[in-house]
């Protein structure tokens, strides 16, 4: 198993609540998730907007701390690892982010931004190594010298993906990476990634609340509604057949490229 | 969508060699000193006081800017005054933006208890009237060059330390600092290779603003006679000591402050212009 989650929970201190004196109470975003995700699965996390879905996979990641109960990565337990752990494992999941404007530091060429991760991990061979991860999305390797600014939506976000798979991760987390780019845009990056998660043999979470985009992409989905797994189940059968009303709900909100049917 | 802000022409090339040439001449002005002034700057000849400069009628060969009432020769003690101006500046402020800068940057990209000490404390240390607090500081360090850059220092690190917090605290929001953590940098290196250079032109900028700062900070001082002593050369003393006889001897008066006015003004186009330089979508 890649991942191994149970009972998952996470909380953050609400300020707007908080006493005079005191400590905050505490809003629990997530509310005991448990799921497996197996080696080169590739799972949609779906839900709405304050779902959980984010917090779930930056928990993940370990980039927040859970507050209960335990993840499991490869068979390491890092529910409450410390940073400095972490950091000799970092090189063995990574994530492309949903604003690869942001995610890129303006200040660095994208040749560096690929680079900085393999120096931090001790690869050698930077130069083949960044030109490598660039020919494999489809970037030509002059794209090096140039600044993130200097890059349209989707290139930005290839160089997102690049910098990821530059490390040869065996998982990756990809945090809502198309809903800022333009449909055609979109199209490209995800089949990009389809074919990496092949190639690489990667273990795939997409978070996303398109669930169109998810079912192209991913063989397992797993909804989640204020913080709780509500439904989980292999694609095809849980856009067949959903058992929830919350899923059908998210399934009958996808608008159908159909002239003949009415748009309610 | 490609940033537009790169199609946008401005013209940053005049400010910055306005400012820059102006700037340089001064420092070529201060190091070179005793070698162009024509006079010995604190060479008294009360014969000579008063002189207009060599334009006006009844002036004095060799005294191109007059003299004072003493007798000196006003461009020979602006050009000396220049050193003092120029070291005041890029010693205070250096030392300013390092302290406070070093502050800001902690305290904006840590945030939790570092911040909360450092903002609490640079909240305190703001409410102290400032020429007040300098005037008080002198007077227990007694006057002279080391007393008025430790007065500025002291007095203008919370500028810093409140521009850079914010900025960092900015920059610190941004995915790609989470970014660096994924990939496994420390916090520390985190702070040095993803934020600093984020938060430079700021600092960059704000650094030329403080030594115009400063040179304006010395002059006041040299007004409430507690900078250098009287006999060195400043371009505050000479204002402060021009002013007395603005009706008889008006060139004592404003030349000095021509250039002070001058310089500071170089000194705050030149940190904008830098700052265009540095930002590599303007650039």
């Amino acid at each position: 198993m890649m991942y191994e989650i149970r009972d998952l929970r996470l909380s953050f201190p609400d300020m707007t609540q908080k006493p005079l004196l005191g400590p905050a109470p505490r809003i629990e975003v997530l509310k005991g998730l448990s799921f497996d995700l197996p080696k080169g699965a590739v799972l949609g996390i779906v839900g709405g907007s304050g779902s959980g879905k984010s917090t779930l996979g930056r928990a993940m990641l370990r980039l927040l701390e859970p507050s209960a109960g335990s993840i499991t990565f490869d068979g390491t337990d890092i529910t409450h690892m410390q940073e400095a752990q972490l950091r000799g494992m970092r090189q063995r999941f990574q994530m492309i982010f949903q604003d690869p404007m942001s995610s890129l530091n303006p200040r660095r060429k994208v040749g560096g931004i690929i680079a900085g991760p393999l120096k931090l991990h001790g690869l050698d061979g930077l130069q083949a190594r960044v030109d490598e991860a660039l020919d494999m999305v489809g970037l030509p390797r002059s794209f090096a010298q140039r600044y993130p600014h200097e890059l349209s939506g989707g290139q930005r976000q290839r160089v997102g993906i690049a910098r990821a798979i530059a490390l040869r991760p065996a998982f990756i987390l990809a945090d809502e990476i198309v809903s800022g780019l333009d449909v055609s845009s979109q199209a490209q990056v995800l089949n990009l990634l389809g074919e990496l998660v092949r190639e690489l043999g990667l273990t795939l979470a997409f978070v996303s609340h398109d669930l169109s985009v998810i079912r192209r992409l991913c063989d397992r989905v797993l909804v989640l509604h204020q913080g709780v797994i509500v439904e989980e189940g292999e694609t095809a059968a849980l856009f067949e057949a959903p058992q929830e009303a919350y899923t059908r709900a998210l399934l009958e909100a996808i608008p159908l490229p159909d002239p003949d049917q009415p748009w309610e | 969508m490609r940033d537009a802000r790169g199609d946008v022409k401005r013209p940053i090339g005049l400010r910055l060699w306005l400012s820059g040439g102006w700037l340089t001449l001064l420092v070529l002005s201060a190091v070179f000193a005793p070698l162009i002034a024509p006079k010995d700057p604190l060479m008294q000849d009360l014969f000579l006081g008063r002189m207009p400069p060599f334009w006006m009628e009844g002036s004095e060969p060799g005294y191109f800017l007059g003299t004072d009432s003493l007798g000196r020769d006003v461009l020979s003690r602006m050009l000396y005054g220049a050193r003092l101006a120029l070291i005041v500046a890029l010693v205070a402020g250096t030392i300013t933006c390092v302290i406070g800068a070093t502050l800001g940057l902690i305290a904006g990209y840590y945030r939790g208890w570092p911040d909360r000490i450092i903002s609490r404390f640079v909240d305190i240390w703001m409410a102290f009237p400032p020429v007040l607090f300098a005037i008080l500081l002198i007077a227990v360090l007694g006057p002279g060059l080391m007393s008025i850059i430790i007065a500025i220092v002291v007095i203008d690190w919370t500028r810093f330390a409140r521009v850079v917090r914010a900025e960092a605290m900015s920059q610190g929001a941004m995915d790609y600092v989470a970014s660096a953590q994924v990939a496994g940098r420390t916090r520390f290196g985190t702070m040095l290779t993803e934020i600093l250079p984020n938060v430079l032109p700021t600092i960059v900028a704000l650094l030329t603003l403080e030594m115009g700062i400063a040179v304006i900070v010395e002059a006041i001082l040299s007004f409430v006679n507690l900078s250098i002593s009287t006999d060195s050369p400043t371009w505050g003393g000479m204002i402060s000591e021009g002013r007395t006889s603005v009706h008889q001897a008006w060139w004592v008066l404003v030349f000095p402050l021509i250039t002070l006015f001058l310089t500071v003004l170089s000194f705050s186009q030149l940190g904008e212009g830098l700052k265009d330089r540095f930002d590599p979508v303007l650039r």
